[in-house]
């Protein structure tokens, strides 16, 4: 389904139900319809805690390819919809293949991660010419981040890949806090928490990763690669290896722009947030809505890929690059060049 | 045992052999080629039945096969006419346009027919919905020679599973496919890696 990028209904009102009607979905709260969506306008659903999804809604969902994830009442991931396998076994023989040898798998680690370290960059440039004041601490790092563009362009180690990428994101985290021109003493950034967040900043971003994290396993399984064979990741029972590979390049472009522009605008501020006794703040639901209303328009934007040299929404980029990954992998395109934000 | 080569494979690869390989052997389209256009349409003709119609005998969604030819698929519609003689009737949604890749595949039916039932099948026709208009198809020498020929060309396709480079011609802008194939992208890859990623 990559011709078109539907929305995604987020359902968190707590006992809510929603079924299937003909060729509409309802959401029902306490007996009364709430909500009434065509199919055809729904690319997937979200839910949050204790919301009940009819069987045959799940199984329509199965069977169009439209995606639903169950998250619990405070955004953690619990389950996602899986139909039946799809797809090509020659194309996740393919990508097993990549990961066994030790230059193919350091050559895509390299384009994933000279792929953030670009976007990062171009976040810290984009500021720099926004805001001209931001401070020369940026523009450091901005210069930092081409060393360590150059260092990854040349490593072959997938060790010094990884390095290379630990030290970027270090430099990029550092200067964070110089694009949020809010000035609440609540919302600063010094460094990044997560496992949980310990500040309104971090849980904010860890939310945003979360979605994109979601987003960009689907694309993964809508092209029927397998979303746990990773090549930078290492693997891991029950990790999305391969999502959170394809992720890298989205992250600073997708999600932090999104969090600095969102807390800039002073759509969410300091009451949004719940501390928890020993330091973890966590997001009230007017939060996570607000945030999610924002993602699902940022998603609807229409930008220029720059290879395909076509408009497409934001939303689709990770389905683009995980088709442009499953060609690389079957030895359909010579390359893969992750997606590079202009 | 060599492969079953399925019928809808010889349609598509006469329009575009990458478009049958990203079908038959990626797999990747399927279910949209149907979603996007034929779903519609084929799902009056998908239920597998049996009905007379104006006096004539009505099969829809007969499963069709060749030992010959090693081809296996379905007819939408085959009438049986007052003779018994089978009439195999292809639905496209697209416009009414003559198209070789259709009447190879409307021929390939006709050829399985004749090996099911033991009886000349000289034409059939497409049913254009666009148009509600049908075109009958006279099974020639040499379209049945085309079919042969055709079978033997997907077969070694689909055997050898690597997709053929994309087209990126005037086909392109009629394909479902097109973004999975990435016809022009693909094309452009190494010139823009070589601008772009230095």
């Amino acid at each position: 389904m990559i011709s078109q990028l539907l929305n995604t209904l987020y359902v968190q009102t707590q006992s809510a139900y929603v079924h299937l009607d003909h060729d509409t979905l309802v959401v029902e709260v306490d007996k009364t319809v709430r909500l009434q969506v065509p199919l055809h306008h729904l690319g997937g659903l979200a839910v949050f805690g204790n919301v009940l999804i009819s069987p045959f809604l799940i199984h329509r969902f199965a069977e169009d390819g439209r995606s639903i994830v169950w998250f619990d009442q405070n955004g953690r991931f619990r389950a996602r919809l899986v139909g039946p396998v799809s797809g090509n076994v020659l194309l996740r023989r393919a990508q097993h293949e990549a990961y066994e040898d030790p230059d193919r798998r350091a050559f895509l680690a390299r384009r994933f991660v000279t792929g953030k370290i670009r976007n990062a960059r171009h976040v810290l440039l984009r500021a720099m010419r926004d805001y001209p004041d931001v401070g020369s601490r940026v523009e450091a790092a901005a210069r930092e981040l081409e060393n360590c563009l150059k260092e990854a362009n040349r490593a072959t180690d997938l060790e010094e890949i990884r390095g290379v990428e630990g030290r970027a994101a270090a430099v990029y985290f550092s200067v964070l806090d110089c694009l949020i021109l809010n000035k609440d003493a609540a919302i600063r950034f010094e460094v990044r928490t997560k496992h949980p967040p310990r500040d309104p900043v971090n849980s904010l971003l860890s939310f945003a990763y979360t979605l994109l994290a979601h987003d960009c396993a689907s694309a993964c399984e809508g092209v029927g690669l397998d979303p746990q064979v990773g090549y930078l990741h290492a693997l891991r029972p029950g990790r999305p290896a391969l999502a959170l590979d394809l992720m890298e390049e989205f992250r600073a472009f997708l999600a932090d722009r999104l969090v600095l522009t969102i807390l800039n605008r002073r759509q969410i501020s300091e009451k949004d947030f719940i501390e928890r006794p020993g330091g973890a703040v966590l997001l009230t639901d007017q939060a996570r809505r607000t945030f999610l209303e924002a993602y699902q328009r940022r998603k609807q934007e229409e930008i220029t890929h720059p290879l395909l040299r076509q408009q497409v929404p934001v939303g689709l980029l990770p389905h683009i690059q995980a088709r442009l990954l499953a060609r690389y992998l079957r030895q359909d395109a010579a390359e893969y060049a992750p997606f590079v934000a202009r | 045992m060599e492969e079953l080569v399925p019928i809808s494979a010889l349609q598509h690869y006469v329009y575009c052999p990458r478009q049958c390989a990203l079908i038959h052997v990626e797999q990747v389209w399927e279910e949209n080629l149907y979603t996007l256009r034929g779903q519609r349409l084929h799902q009056t003709v998908d239920v597998p039945d049996s009905a007379l119609r104006d006096g004539l005998r009505v099969e829809r969604a007969l499963p069709l096969w060749s030992e010959k030819l090693g081809i296996v698929g379905r007819a939408d519609v085959v009438e049986f006419l007052p003779d018994g003689t089978p009439y195999p009737v292809d639905y496209k949604t697209g416009p009414r346009r003559a198209r070789r890749a259709d009447e190879v595949q409307l021929c390939a039916q006709a050829l399985c027919l004749e090996e099911m039932l033991g009886r000349a099948v000289p034409s059939g026709a497409l049913y254009h919905h666009a148009s509600r208009r049908r075109r009958e198809v006279r099974f020639t020498a040499e379209l049945r020679a085309e079919v042969e020929k055709v079978v033997a060309e997907v077969r070694e396709l689909l055997g050898n599973d690597r997709l053929p480079a994309p087209a990126a011609d005037s086909r392109c802008r009629d394909c479902s496919l097109v973004e999975a194939c990435m016809p022009h992208a693909l094309r452009g890859l190494p010139a823009w890696l070589e601008r772009e990623w230095k």
